[in-house]
């Protein structure tokens, strides 16, 4: 089988979102998918810290300290863009005008809960940001993980062990081994990848999937 | 409002400061201090370190992080004049000093959602009591909180953030207040400022009234108290 790398699972996650669409890529591996958004598609990316309209990182020498993104990074801004307050910014979150997030996880269940932002271990230090916000307020929420823990634990479970971001939130889940839409009757695999059979998915997976019904 | 005018029958509004030393001298042990920024976008790093050398204590803050490597927010928690902090994202990979003191017991955390902490900073300077948010429902951050269904969504209700101080940076600042500010330094800067009784902002330059465009105020004055201009840019692009 051919598991993704990063790059590839940014750019199989980026294929899906439509001209037009306004997007909110979270910190970390969600952020990679602004560089494959297909040519010639105009999507607008928005940040929590109050701009809508991202373009693609300055040059070296060329970043301006007054200009980030969310996960504190130096971007530009495309014709067209704008900047805003904060509570703008997530009156756009959570008043359902944002099309998409794509967001890390730690775990996603069968039921589409989201927990990403806290192990919940004794002595970690939590820190929340803009998920939970995200997870109630995006029309569509998209998740970027890897399908396994390093221990080879499947991170879709039946139910989430770490604390959760929003329950009932996720739609599709896009990982290094399938694409997996969250549905009210379960779990439907849109697509594996190469060399992957839904048997051995199902098997890494351990939770009931079902095998999405194709016209092709 | 400062009466800075020799002419006695003429009130002239003038919240121009000195210094942020002189901005801050009033401030009182036990206040709350919003502090805006975003990591260093619209930190206002001369205000906070005029808060150090203020010596004020048992400080309350409000700000998105919990500080960044040992300068501005860090230093402060350093010098352990904070005894809370209400933040979204206090855990990066350069907050030691709020890491430390969190561990050893010696700070208080209040961890909000970052669009509720935005919303219960707006709701203060707007004179909202309370509101619903979707925001959190079902997570541990709402536990013990009052929930109620309207329509077909679960809400938590959330409480307004008031503060004593709100220190921010602008870009540009008239006599009256006025502000105009630069790129994604604004963020959370326009509600904090509404949300205080004493706001102080370190604009980069300050201008005759008239000079800015009505329609390109992002901030009115009457959210303004004081203005000090920071010559020198304090903070370079890493």
């Amino acid at each position: 089988m051919k598991k993704l790398d990063r790059n590839q699972m940014a750019a199989r996650v980026a294929r899906d979102i439509p001209d037009g669409s306004i997007v909110n890529l979270g910190i970390g591996l969600p952020t990679l998918v602004a560089d494959h958004l297909p040519k010639g598609r105009e999507i607008i990316l928005h940040s929590e810290n109050g701009v809508l309209g991202i373009g693609p990182r300055p040059a070296a020498g060329e970043e301006d300290e007054d200009l980030m993104n969310a996960g504190k990074e130096p971007v530009t801004l495309l014709t067209g863009g704008s900047y805003f307050h904060h509570a703008d910014s997530f009156a756009m979150i959570r008043g359902r005008h944002l099309d998409f997030c794509v967001l890390g996880a730690f775990q996603v269940s069968v039921a589409g809960d989201l927990a990403n932002w806290h192990t919940g271990g004794a002595d970690a230090i939590p820190a929340v940001g803009g998920a939970m916000d995200l997870a109630v307020g995006a029309k569509k929420v998209l998740v970027m993980m890897e399908h396994l823990t390093k221990k080879g634990e499947s991170k879709i479970v039946e139910r989430c062990s770490y604390p959760l971001t929003g329950a009932r939130c996720v739609n599709r889940i896009y990982t290094d081994l399938a694409v997996i839409d969250v549905k009210p009757d379960g779990l439907h695999v849109v697509e594996t990848v190469d060399g992957l059979s839904f048997e051995e998915l199902q098997r890494l997976t351990g939770v009931p999937l079902k095998r999405m019904l194709t016209a092709a | 409002m400062r009466q800075c005018s020799a002419i006695i029958f003429a009130l002239v509004i003038d919240k121009l400061f000195p210094t942020a030393e002189a901005a801050l001298a009033d401030m009182p042990n036990g206040a709350t201090v919003m502090i805006g920024g975003f990591g260093n976008a619209g930190m206002p790093a001369a205000l906070i370190d005029a808060l150090i050398a203020q010596g004020a204590r048992d400080l309350t803050i409000v700000n998105n992080n919990a500080g960044n490597g040992d300068t501005g927010l860090a230093a402060l928690l350093k010098a352990k004049r904070v005894k809370k902090i209400l933040c979204s994202f206090p855990r990066q990979a350069d907050s030691w000093h709020f890491d430390a003191l969190y561990r050893a017991g010696e700070l208080e955390l209040e961890l909000v959602p970052q669009g509720t902490l935005a919303e219960r900073i707006r709701a203060a300077g707007a004179g909202v009591g309370g509101f619903y948010t979707p925001t959190a429902f079902g997570t541990k951050l709402a536990e013990g909180k009052e929930t109620r269904r309207i329509g077909d969504r679960d809400y938590v209700l959330e409480f307004p953030i008031h503060a004593d101080y709100a220190l921010i940076k602008a870009d540009r600042a008239d006599r009256w207040g006025n502000l105009t500010y630069r790129k994604t330094a604004r963020n959370f800067a326009p509600i904090m400022a509404s949300a205080a009784k004493c706001t102080v902002v370190q604009v980069r330059e300050t201008v005759e009234l008239g000079a800015l465009d009505p329609e390109m105020v992002v901030t009115p004055g009457i959210f303004v108290k004081r203005v000090v201009k920071i010559a020198a840019p304090l903070q370079k692009a890493a």
